[in-house]
């Protein structure tokens, strides 16, 4: 089923919860909101599921304005965040809910229900806790309870409000495999509301990244980790590194740094982002003949897997983290940094760029020095 | 001594709640003081009349039909302070209106009232003359006042209060989202209310009636006044032990205090039992 939502406003009092929220869904896909808390996220969910209504703006599913329409016509699937079990009912009787509580024209057969139930209990594998009630459920559990409650009404729309949050680290790395290969085999549209970024990565085919009630960016991870729209993108995603700079005449200062590379941005104050996987730190003996302009020094280190470690190097004031192969440096060891790709945001917007070392166009600058930091 | 012992026994146990000895003790003597010796006195007094005696004065129909009036009435006025309580709890809980502190406050009145003053109020209001009397007497012919009615009106007066105390703390903690997932699965209001909100405020629902019935089923001071104790018709039980003690028939008075005690018993035992079988599904 499409999604859509084009332009939602949801103000509480003088604050907008949903400040021009517009996203497109494709029938099938599986799409994170992902945002820190109080981002709207939450907000927006409530009113893809019929639970808040927006002051403006549509909210189409199938190509059908349904902003207006109250949560029990939507047919839309919901696994709420605290699973929102009913207590004093068995696991059977939770699942059965949605079916017992139609129409009476459209209520199937007693027999029909009970082979229902039976088949979703299945398909979470949980057949024999039928006539458990929750509290006799552990936290895993429950929630695939949840999940075959709100599959009983046969939603073509499944929206998920942080429903891993409850489960231990280990659970929950199951349980979402498990729920996007359930996604995957159902046919499902599916929305998860997240403020866990791996998990958004991990379970969703794009990612929609929200920040004061927008959505700044709506892609694929790996396009939200390689060209961030804008800073809080970049800083939200992935592991970054702050740096201040400065764009003159076309020319990257990077302060403290004293980085500097072509980016094609107008003058002014630049915010850099730079990926720990794009710094190589090396001992100052394995960058050859060049001579580099100033060294860091190792803080600290950590091995990450054979052979590699992560690195933070102090820089002045300044901490940058990197990769370095091979023998560890030591701690307080000089040290040389080389950089691959930086991310450079303008001054109030005024667009973004992105270096990277082996980039053609950027030759002209001497290939030995614009490939590190360095202080002085 | 045993301390010196290195038996498994005689180690002093240690708590993690300290004062277990000195509460337990002090509770225990307070419950010996003020209930069980009076209720201990209340079970010999009447055997001082001998089991005849006794039974005579229980199978007595005055006594009879005072105990049918005071079980009857307290819980028929229970069992309408229930649903009632209910709503009064359902629009103190979930709706924000003007007012809502002073009703919230003034539901907890008939617990802080002297029950004579209540008592008299009501009397002085459906009396024939009354403001509520009067037209319920020319437009329907109803009497209250001075008939098993007042009786249920002022036991109602009093039971109300418990039934919505006890329903809205739990009807407070009830968290929203059931209700919302209820509503995604497709319920309607009516559908949700009756299959998720009421079933959990049940037990709840039931301590109210249980509470509300034990009030009830003593109440004196409000009742004498409207109730108009007329033998046979509408004399409570409680009316009957004064009278009984005012004739210095202290032994019968105590065979019907017994008689009320036992009865209220196996009610309230019944009433927690019942609760307990709902409660094994939630808890």
């Amino acid at each position: 089923m499409t999604v859509e939502v084009q332009g939602l406003v949801r103000r509480f009092g003088a604050m907008a919860a949903l400040d021009g929220v517009s996203l497109a869904l494709e029938p099938g896909e599986f799409a994170a909101v992902l945002g820190p808390s109080g981002s709207g996220k939450t907000t927006l969910l409530r009113v893809l599921a019929g639970l808040d209504f927006p002051d403006e703006g549509r909210v189409l599913l199938a190509g059908q304005d349904v902003a207006a329409v109250p949560a029990r016509e939507r047919g839309v699937g919901v696994v709420f965040q605290h699973y929102a079990l009913f207590r004093h009912m068995t696991v059977f009787e939770n699942v059965a809910f949605g079916l017992r509580v139609r129409p009476r024209r459209h209520r199937p057969a007693e027999a029909e229900i009970q082979r229902r139930v039976t088949a979703l209990l299945e398909l979470v594998q949980l057949p024999e806790l039928a006539a458990r009630f929750p509290d006799q459920l552990s936290g895993g559990q429950r929630q695939r309870v949840a999940l075959a409650r709100a599959l009983a009404i046969e939603p073509r729309l499944l929206l998920l409000d942080e429903p891993f949050g409850a489960l231990d680290a280990l659970v929950r790395k199951e349980v979402r495999r498990w729920v996007r290969g359930l996604h995957d085999r159902l046919g499902l549209t599916s929305v998860l509301v997240t403020h866990d970024q791996e998990e958004a990565m991990e379970m969703a085919d794009r990612v929609a990244v929200m920040d004061r009630g927008r959505v700044v960016q709506f892609a694929t991870a790996s396009e939200l980790l390689a060209e961030p729209e804008t800073p809080f993108v970049a800083g939200f995603l992935g592991e970054a590194g702050r740096l201040v700079g400065e764009v003159r005449a076309g020319l990257l200062l990077v302060e403290d740094v004293g980085f500097t590379g072509s980016v094609p941005l107008p003058d002014g104050p630049a915010e850099v982002i730079v990926r720990p996987g794009d710094v190589r730190v090396l001992a100052p003996a394995d960058f050859g003949d060049l001579s580099p302009i100033a060294i860091g020094k190792v803080r600290s280190l950590r091995p990450v897997c054979d052979g590699a470690w992560r690195v933070v190097v102090a820089m002045g004031d300044r901490v940058i983290e990197g990769m370095a192969a091979g023998s560890p440096l030591p701690r307080g060891a000089d040290c040389v940094l080389e950089v691959t790709r930086l991310v450079v945001f303008g001054a109030n917007a005024s667009g973004r760029a992105i270096w990277t070392a082996n980039d053609p166009g950027h030759r002209s600058l001497g290939a030995g020095h614009q490939g590190f930091f360095a202080v002085d | 001594m045993s301390t010196t012992l290195a038996l498994p026994f005689a180690v002093p146990r240690r708590r993690a709640l300290p004062g277990f000895g000195l509460s337990l003790g002090v509770t225990l003597l307070w419950l010996g003081v003020i209930v069980v010796i009076p209720l201990g006195a209340l079970a010999l007094k009447p055997w001082e009349l001998g089991l005849h005696g006794v039974l005579a004065v229980l199978l007595d129909a005055r006594t009879l039909a005072a105990f049918r009036l005071s079980f009857g009435v307290a819980l028929a006025a229970a069992a309408i302070a229930v649903p009632l309580g209910l709503l009064f709890a359902w629009v103190i809980v979930r709706y924000r209106f003007p007012g809502r502190r002073i009703l919230d406050a003034a539901v907890d009145l008939p617990f802080a009232l002297p029950t004579a003053v209540a008592g008299l109020a009501l009397t002085a209001l459906f009396a024939t003359n009354g403001w509520l009397g009067q037209p319920l007497q020319e437009w329907f012919g109803w009497k209250i006042a001075f008939t098993p009615w007042g009786v249920g009106v002022a036991l109602l007066f009093v039971a109300l209060p418990f039934a919505v105390r006890t329903v809205e703390p739990v009807l407070r903690d009830l968290p929203a989202d059931m209700e919302e997932a209820a509503a995604t699965l497709g319920a309607t209001r009516l559908q949700t209310l009756r299959r998720v909100v009421l079933p959990a405020l049940a037990p709840a629902t039931l301590t109210g009636f249980a509470l509300g019935f034990a009030r009830a089923v003593g109440e004196y001071g409000s009742v004498i006044f409207i109730a108009g104790n007329m033998p046979m018709l509408s004399e409570i039980a409680p009316l009957l032990i004064v009278v009984k003690l005012e004739q210095f028939d202290y032994a019968a008075a105590a065979a019907i205090g017994l008689g009320m005690l036992a009865l209220s018993f196996v009610i309230l035992l019944s009433l927690n039992l019942l609760g307990r079988a709902l409660r094994r599904g939630t808890a």
